[in-house]
């Protein structure tokens, strides 16, 4: 067999290096190619959607450079495809930052800002007396509860990851979320359909349970 | 279960190594930084801060490879401070793998480049990092002071307004140091963490004056904090990562273990 090609999609919104290098870290014959262009990241055995910064900005770069018809032909293609943070965001429909951005409705769900959730809120007031604000950005390491699948393999439930992100997905259909996480409220941290799966937090970030995720990732099949 | 609270070893570099004075004067050496960061790595620190004292600008470019060499190796978030004063040096440090980039006297000199940092990078990677010094007189309201210059230059900035204005201008978090008590190791200043940390909705670090475990703690539980930052008393093999964290989830603080 030759040895396998990742990409990891770049749309010039964030640190794709981090990705590149734990991507290599558990996959050290593969070939990792960070790049833009369609023709490459069809040609990839599997593929990676990262991102960080600002929806709009990101959602702009998304559309201006095609990236958007490139994720929905991987999709098509059935390959397996690990979208990262704010690129978990993106495959949402609609997220309400920046007064409102519509994304890539490849998932049912918004995404919206912690600090205008009303159940959010209470459960930060009833944890001030204490001295316990919830401060948002969501910034360090928080425990994810799984639902069954391959990339969770070798991971003990409730293990803690590396989440920093202001915005959560709400989403619309339960049965496709594969992890959730509560901070004041309960919200979803890892998504599964067919051969998507999709994370709130980082992987790349996330020391040693975040490469057993990669690891699994690299050796998916991209089958539930 | 919820969010852990964090602890940052952090290191200082110079030239290219490791070293830690006391109230920035008595420098030691404590190694090399890659060395150092693939240690705290393995120990389960949760986050490594580096912190570039370098004087001068052509040793800057030493910087950027021993980041790329740590953020090679090690698969926790890295945040990188010292020099930070353009779109340009954050571009730089977050392509050489750097997660935050830590802003300090830039922010003084100039807010608004907080703000044009954070609407460029997103507030996820902006750090303001605060060296605070208190100058109230004793009888009177605590009041602190933002100081630059390694806490040698009084700016006149009141620190726990200067703190809410970077948290509205799109920092994403606050790196807070007394510089009352960095390398003295008598604990934080539990006064201005608390200040700091009720007034603003991001997180704080803090830091300046770990010289034993119950710091951390009383930072926490007293200040406010939302992570502990140290240096010497793991630099120095007084105490692992470990260690402290063992330390804190005994006293019913929740770490990542």
């Amino acid at each position: 067999m030759s040895k396998q090609h990742i990409a990891v999609i770049d749309y010039g919104m964030g640190n794709l290096h981090s990705v590149a290098s734990a991507l290599s870290k558990v996959a050290p014959e593969a070939k990792i190619s960070i790049t833009g262009e369609k023709h490459i990241i069809e040609d990839a055995d599997r593929v990676v959607f990262p991102g960080v910064g600002a929806i709009r900005d990101c959602m702009a770069e998304i559309r201006r450079l095609d990236v958007d018809k490139t994720v929905d032909s991987v999709i098509r293609a059935n390959k397996p495809l690990l979208a990262i943070c704010v690129g978990m965001q993106s495959l949402m429909r609609w997220s309400e930052e920046n007064k409102g951005v519509d994304c890539l409705d490849v998932f049912p769900g918004q995404v919206k800002f912690f600090s205008s959730n009303p159940e959010f809120l209470k459960a930060n007031d009833e944890a001030a007396p204490s001295g316990e604000r919830l401060k948002v950005p969501h910034m360090g390491w928080n425990t994810v509860k799984q639902v069954a699948h391959p990339l969770w393999q070798g991971i003990e439930d409730n293990s803690r990851f590396y989440f920093v992100h202001s915005y959560y997905v709400n989403l619309e259909q339960s049965e496709l979320m594969a992890g959730s996480t509560h901070f004041g409220i309960e919200f979803t941290a890892a998504i599964a359909r067919e051969n998507i799966f999709a994370v709130q937090f980082h992987p790349e970030k996330s020391h040693a349970n975040g490469l057993q995720l990669l690891r699994n990732f690299v050796q998916w099949n991209g089958v539930q | 279960m919820a969010l852990a609270k964090r602890i940052i070893p952090c290191l200082d570099v110079d030239k290219g190594r490791v070293v830690k004075g006391v109230q920035f004067v008595d420098i030691r050496d404590a190694g090399d930084p890659v060395e150092v960061a693939k240690k705290y790595n393995e120990q389960g620190a949760d986050e490594i801060t580096f912190l570039d004292i370098t004087a001068s600008h052509e040793d800057r470019d030493t910087t950027v490879h021993t980041v790329e060499k740590i953020a090679a190796e090690v698969f926790i978030p890295l945040t990188v401070g010292g020099g930070i004063r353009e779109l340009a040096d954050i571009r730089k440090m977050l392509n050489a793998g750097a997660d935050k980039v830590s802003i300090n006297s830039a922010a003084v000199n100039n807010p608004e480049f907080v703000k044009a940092a954070a609407e460029r990078f997103g507030s996820q990677c902006i750090v303001v990092a605060i060296d605070a010094k208190k100058v109230s007189q004793a009888g009177d309201t605590d009041r602190w002071e933002i100081f630059t210059h390694g806490g040698r230059k009084p700016t006149g900035i009141d620190a726990v307004e200067w703190a809410k204005r970077m948290c509205e201008y799109g920092a994403g978090e606050i790196l807070l140091t007394s510089m009352d008590r960095d390398g003295t190791k008598d604990g934080f200043d539990l006064g201005v963490t608390r200040a700091i940390s009720d007034a603003v909705s991001i997180p704080v670090i803090a830091s300046g004056g770990v010289g034993e475990l119950q710091h951390l703690v009383d930072g926490v539980i007293q200040g406010g904090a939302d992570a502990v930052l140290a240096a010497s008393i793991f630099h120095f093999g007084q105490f692992t990562v470990p260690q402290a964290k063992g330390y804190m989830a005994e006293r019913g603080i929740e770490v990542r273990l």
